[in-house]
């Protein structure tokens, strides 16, 4: 039955060009760097190695800073950064939709625009901008800049869009103002909204390269991200056991909050943007 | 859609929409209008003062065989990293739509790609890549192939787009796989009992369904390629060899701040612009006013 083989050989296949290399991060970390630099290295681990992880966590490699500290950076710029988006985009969206004022449809686009541009259309005003903010090397100027968020007002608006007339009616009614109706009714009733879009606020927030690049040159504010291509741009005696453990460590975060929260990610991904 | 009950008062909306307004207008808006006025300005011998000098950035820019040079390899990698990534993506999606053993676990596993960062990616491909410690590069050179991407441009280039698209799959899978389960099971199984087949069905019924989707995804990937992978570029290697894999976006990085030309890199940010406002509003015209991250 090639036929029903076809299918599963394809897949196999695949699954294997996406997980090899983690496989190879996991079995390199626990062998001598000496070892993987002649191209000897094992396919299976080295079961004593693996006090490496600890090794990169408390003392970094040559040229970084200790791991653990990268990893805190990231998460707090990722955590900050997903936050902080929904925070500002939930009240935004609800003005919007909620509301008739002056310029509102001004006020929409303009935050529309932000869509369209990167930060790579506007590399170098923007870091003026951050340096007569005195932004440059804190963490206020590593994440707030990254809080405007067109996509998610967007999803928000949309989500709002679809709450029922009766609702605000019924609210109304029993006296509820906007923000009570907004706390009560409003948030609790996208909370899979919410929650999706956590998701892929985080990962964004996790996977920046250029913004940090850009704004933070000051090797505590590095993130792990950072770190590791730090570690490889070395020519010489890269230390490939504590690059291949700083990509693992690395990969976790994000990769456990996609698979935990898979469901309503891809249910959220999918819908918000189609 | 408009709604018909409404909250009355205009501070408190103004209030709410406020915080978004002030971000957005400091680091977007500003930054972006300061490209456009750079990017008619020039600095004199000594950096000491500017003067404006119209078009001319633009002029130089378009002049430069470098410069053109890395438009055409952009274009290139553009067109390759979307061409693999939605390929592989939508084969993927086929099969593991299909009523198949292992269907869930098969799904996550290529699901989870989707939180690797364009950085990481570059690093994970070393680890494969590299000539001499890589699995497959080192093993490349051991069989006598020689394979050295930090001195063969156009091996860089491949590198640089295997990369790229390698971590782009999993985000078109997850589209591709959502679009398929959208295409009702009624028209498959009526198609089926008229006797259309495999491909022949697949081509004929499940893809015009899945021509929005298709659409989509060609811009969000355009955009990915073009902007998204400066981190993976940068890391794996610099542009280089030589300029061989220096696209657009790590142009202005490298002329803007490294080699701090302002006024060139500023002309390059905004061509960049007016092409990433061309991209969106094709995906407008296909999808009305849809988002995507």
């Amino acid at each position: 039955m090639t036929s029903r083989l076809l299918p599963h050989a394809v897949l196999v296949a695949a699954l294997l060009v996406f997980a090899l290399p983690i496989w190879i991060a996991v079995v390199g970390a626990t062998q001598e760097s000496s070892a993987i630099a002649r191209g000897e290295m094992s396919l299976l681990p080295n079961l004593s190695g693996f006090g490496v992880f600890g090794d990169v966590l408390m003392n970094g490699a040559t040229g970084t800073g200790p791991v653990w500290r990268e990893l805190l950076v990231s998460a707090g710029m990722a955590l900050a950064i997903a936050l902080g988006k929904i925070a500002v985009s939930i009240p935004s969206a609800y003005a919007v939709v909620f509301f008739r004022f002056p310029f509102r449809m001004t006020a929409f686009w303009l935050i529309f625009l932000t869509l369209m541009l990167p930060v790579e259309v506007r590399l170098i005003p923007t870091f003026q901008v951050m340096s007569s903010l005195n932004l440059i090397n804190s963490f206020t100027g590593l994440t707030v800049p990254l809080i405007a968020s067109a996509t998610a007002t967007l999803l928000f608006r949309q989500t709002f869009a679809t709450l029922p007339d009766e609702l605000v009616e019924a609210a109304r009614m029993d006296g509820a103002g906007p923000l009570r109706f907004l706390f009560d009714v409003v948030i609790p009733m996208s909370a899979a909204n919410i929650a999706a879009l956590f998701v892929i606020l985080f990962v964004y927030g996790w996977n920046q390269y250029l913004w940090p690049l850009l704004v933070a040159t000051d090797p505590h504010l590095d993130t792990v991200v950072i770190g590791i291509v730090k570690m490889i741009g070395l020519d010489r005696e890269t230390e490939w056991n504590k690059v291949m453990a700083t990509a693992v460590l690395a990969l976790v975060p994000p990769v456990a909050v996609v698979l935990l929260m898979q469901r309503w990610f891809v249910k959220g991904l999918t819908e918000g943007d189609k | 859609m408009e709604r018909r009950t409404l909250f009355p008062g205009r501070a408190l909306p103004a209030l709410l929409i406020l915080p978004q307004l002030v971000l957005t207008a400091v680091f977007f808006l500003w930054p972006a209008a300061q490209a456009i006025w750079l990017s008619t300005r020039r600095e004199d011998a000594f950096g000491t003062s500017t003067a404006f000098v119209g078009l001319e950035n633009f002029a130089d820019l378009f002049a430069d065989p470098l410069y053109v040079a890395a438009a055409g390899r952009t274009a290139l990698f553009c067109t390759a990293v979307t061409a693999l990534a939605m390929g592989a993506a939508l084969l993927l999606a086929v099969f593991a739509d299909a009523e198949i053993r292992g269907r869930a676990f098969y799904r996550t596993m290529l699901i989870w790609p989707y939180a690797v960062a364009p950085a990481m990616a570059a690093v994970l491909w070393v680890l494969m890549f590299q000539p001499q410690i890589g699995l497959v590069g080192a093993w490349l050179n051991r069989v006598g192939i020689r394979w050295d991407y930090r001195l063969d441009g156009t091996e860089a280039m491949a590198l640089v787009i295997g990369a790229a698209a390698w971590k782009q799959v999993s985000y078109n899978f997850i589209f591709f796989l959502a679009g398929l389960q959208a295409v009702p099971k009624t028209i498959i199984e009526a198609a089926r009992i008229d006797g259309a087949r495999g491909f022949h069905r697949f081509r004929t019924i499940v893809l015009p369904l899945l021509m929005p989707t298709v659409y989509f995804l060609l811009v969000v990937d355009v955009v990915y390629a073009a902007f998204d992978t400066f981190a993976t570029v940068y890391a794996l290697t610099q542009g280089g060899p030589g300029q061989s894999t220096q696209t657009l976006v790590l142009k202005v990085y490298l002329d803007g701040i490294v080699n701090a030309d302002v006024g060139s890199s500023s002309a390059q940010s905004v061509v960049l612009m007016a092409g990433v406002i061309l991209l969106s509003s094709l995906q407008f015209r296909f999808l009305g006013r849809k988002s995507a991250t």
